[in-house]
């Protein structure tokens, strides 16, 4: 049956049937650092990595959550959520970290920074360019045959902060040492403290800085990329993590829900670390995953026995996708395999088929 | 909605059973896509519905439904559809700024032990407006759907609080209003060691008792495939007086503009 396009509709509820009016062209939401998605017309950004966006559907979703079950030492989640927040420094994009281990300053200030491949002539705002860039001369450079391959974005480990022009604007960043508690009688909230306070500055953050449309278009319409790191852990006054039955069994996932309305309602995406190898309930894994929109795992083989496995020998780690969205379609992304493995050299986070 | 399950379960907008009760459920997989199946052919049918979408937005189901023959924008206007925005507005209520009579639907967003009798008078309400509409317009039988039941246990309620609440739905739409039901539950993987955990499993048994078919959706039991997407457990139960009890098995791939069924070993991928 045919679907009608929805240029008539507009037509045909009038209940005119001669009256045909051309459908006003819907203004294009130009965004910095942003590109539809050729699937569905979502808007999407990059995640920094551009083999995880190719892996993920060609990036991620505004709107939408990430959630990362952290590998065991916590060492390439924390890589990919700083991949994260330096694409949105490159891309002009707002952020917003919250961490409760680290002080968000200094994982500012490690953010790494793009290399400018000399090769290619390629201009550092081009972090979010596809390989069928047409647009962009500097592209032709690259050998023709290696334009369809996965893009590598490579990004260097420096130890100098990012030195961009204008530098990060609006870098509003929330810690939220739990360090006082305060003794007064509220009412019962159904999250705990930290969470609530979270979720309250990330609300106050989106409406002042009119991301859901609510302030008038003053100016120039932007993405906001929210860093969540280590949600879950015992540092969040949260106790899933360490207790089998815990008493706050539902904050975190009352969190995500209520997270995922807020980012349904603005332009932001948000990047969340989960340390799921300490939550020993497996039926709330399963639950986190599925109220974010797309999940992945990592697996890192340091200090396993998979480290001396032949068969991993070019690899660090493991990549799992658990779960990818289905965005205002029926049907989503079906990878074509499922056994992905990563390794991150000096210049590189690569994620690749483990090829055996 | 998907000609070939129409052709599988004997049923189409022109006619349909009533006073069914229909439970979508699935494990590790995705039924969501059934939602979408039902909410198309309802409307379709001219039924008043009401969706209680717990867990994505209303243009999420309106872009899919636009694809699949149906306007959402439309029938909402119209009267035809009544959209609970669950996801969108729970958070005002859960920051406690939003304490109006509006919001009572979702106040177990805030309190989470106090059940579902906000929710249930929503739709109760909802339902029994169809007869004084102001235009005029009268629906076919009402409709509920509920897009997902089980995102209820993740913000704390407990499974007797939602097993209250269906009983409550089923008695005046079913029995009462002689409507249908369909509700989606996600169930989570089945751990040997803990047969008796109070969550999804225990949610989803008891529903299976009080419904008269079961669609349940799994992973192909042999691995993932990427022409397969899963497969499809119809299950006819009692229907009034007679009980039927009749399982099959079909597998499914699920595309932009529908779904394919076929019989197991059928898949054009294999053939």
């Amino acid at each position: 049956m045919a679907a009608p396009v929805s240029g008539m509709a507009g037509s045909t509820s009038t209940g005119n049937a001669t009256s045909f009016q051309k459908k006003p062209r819907r203004k294009l939401v130009s965004i910095p650092g942003t590109r539809p998605s050729v699937q569905n017309g979502q808007l999407l950004v990059s995640s920094g990595v551009s083999s995880l966006d190719y892996v993920i559907g060609g990036g991620l979703a505004v709107g939408t959550l990430l959630l990362v079950e952290e590998d065991r030492y916590d060492s390439y989640s924390h890589m990919l959520l700083r991949y994260f927040l330096a694409e949105g420094v490159v891309c002009g994009h707002e952020l917003f970290l919250a961490s409760a281990r680290d002080h968000p300053d200094e994982i500012v200030q490690e953010l790494p920074s793009p290399i400018v491949d000399d090769v290619a002539g390629m201009k550092i705002s081009e972090g979010q360019s596809q390989p069928s860039d047409p647009e962009n001369p500097d592209t032709m450079k690259i050998a023709w045959r290696y334009q369809n391959q996965p893009r590598v974005q490579p990004f260097t480990m420096d130890q100098q902060p990012p030195a961009p022009p204008n530098p990060f604007t609006a870098l509003a960043v929330a810690s939220a040492h739990p360090s006082f508690f305060r003794f007064q009688k509220r009412p019962l909230l159904p999250l705990p403290v930290p969470y609530h306070a979270l979720l309250k500055s990330i609300q106050t953050v989106i409406r002042k800085e009119g991301f859901d449309g609510s302030t008038p278009q003053s100016k120039v319409r932007n993405v906001l990329r929210l860093g969540l790191h280590s949600l879950g852990s015992v540092l969040w006054g949260d106790d899933v993590c360490c207790k089998d039955n815990p008493a706050h069994c539902h904050a975190l996932t009352t969190f995500l829900y209520a997270l995922r309305g807020l980012l349904r309602t603005s332009l932001s995406v948000a990047m969340v670390t989960v340390p799921s190898h300490l939550i020993q309930n497996r039926a709330v894994m399963g639950r986190i995953i599925r109220l974010s929109d797309t999940a992945i795992a990592l697996e890192s083989f340091r200090g396993s026995e998979k480290e001396t496995n032949p068969l991993y020998k070019d690899y660090h780690g493991l990549l799992h996708v658990r779960q990818l969205p289905r965005l205002n379609c029926l049907s989503c992304e079906v990878p074509d395999t499922k056994d992905l493995a990563f390794k991150l050299k000096r210049k590189q986070f690569t994620i690749e088929v483990s090829s055996q | 909605m998907f000609p070939e399950l129409n052709s599988i379960l004997n049923s189409t907008p022109d006619s349909f059973k009533s006073s069914d009760f229909i439970l979508v459920s699935d494990r590790r997989a995705d039924a969501s896509f059934l939602i979408h199946h039902y909410l198309s052919f309802y409307l379709r049918a001219g039924c008043k519905v009401c969706f209680l979408g717990l867990v994505q937005s209303f243009s999420h189901y309106s872009a899919v439904s636009q694809r699949l023959g149906v306007s959402l924008a439309q029938a909402r206007e119209k009267g035809q559809l009544v959209f609970l925005e669950g996801l969108k507005d729970s958070v005002g209520v859960l920051l406690q700024e939003d304490t109006s009579q509006e919001t009572q639907p979702l106040s177990y967003v805030r309190s989470p032990g106090a059940g579902l009798e906000g929710l249930f008078r929503f739709v109760e309400c909802s339902m029994r407006q169809s007869g004084d509409g102001d235009a005029g317009e009268s629906w076919g039988p009402p409709v509920l759907l509920i897009d997902d039941l089980s995102v209820l246990l993740s913000l704390g309620v407990s499974v007797g609080a939602i097993l209250d609440f269906t009983l409550y739905c089923q008695a005046t739409m079913c029995s009462e209003l002689q409507g249908n039901m369909v509700i989606l539950v996600r169930c989570e993987e089945e751990d040997a060691d803990d047969v008796d955990e109070e969550g999804s499993n225990l949610l989803q048994r008891g529903l299976v008792h009080q419904c008269n078919l079961a669609l349940h959706v799994e992973g192909l039991p042999t691995g993932y495939c990427r022409d397969i997407h899963g497969q499809m457990e119809v299950w006819w139960r009692q229907r009034g007086e007679n009980i039927y009890n009749q399982r099959k098995i079909f597998h499914f791939k699920v595309h932009d503009k529908g779904a394919s069924f076929f019989a197991r070993g059928t898949s054009s991928a294999v053939l």
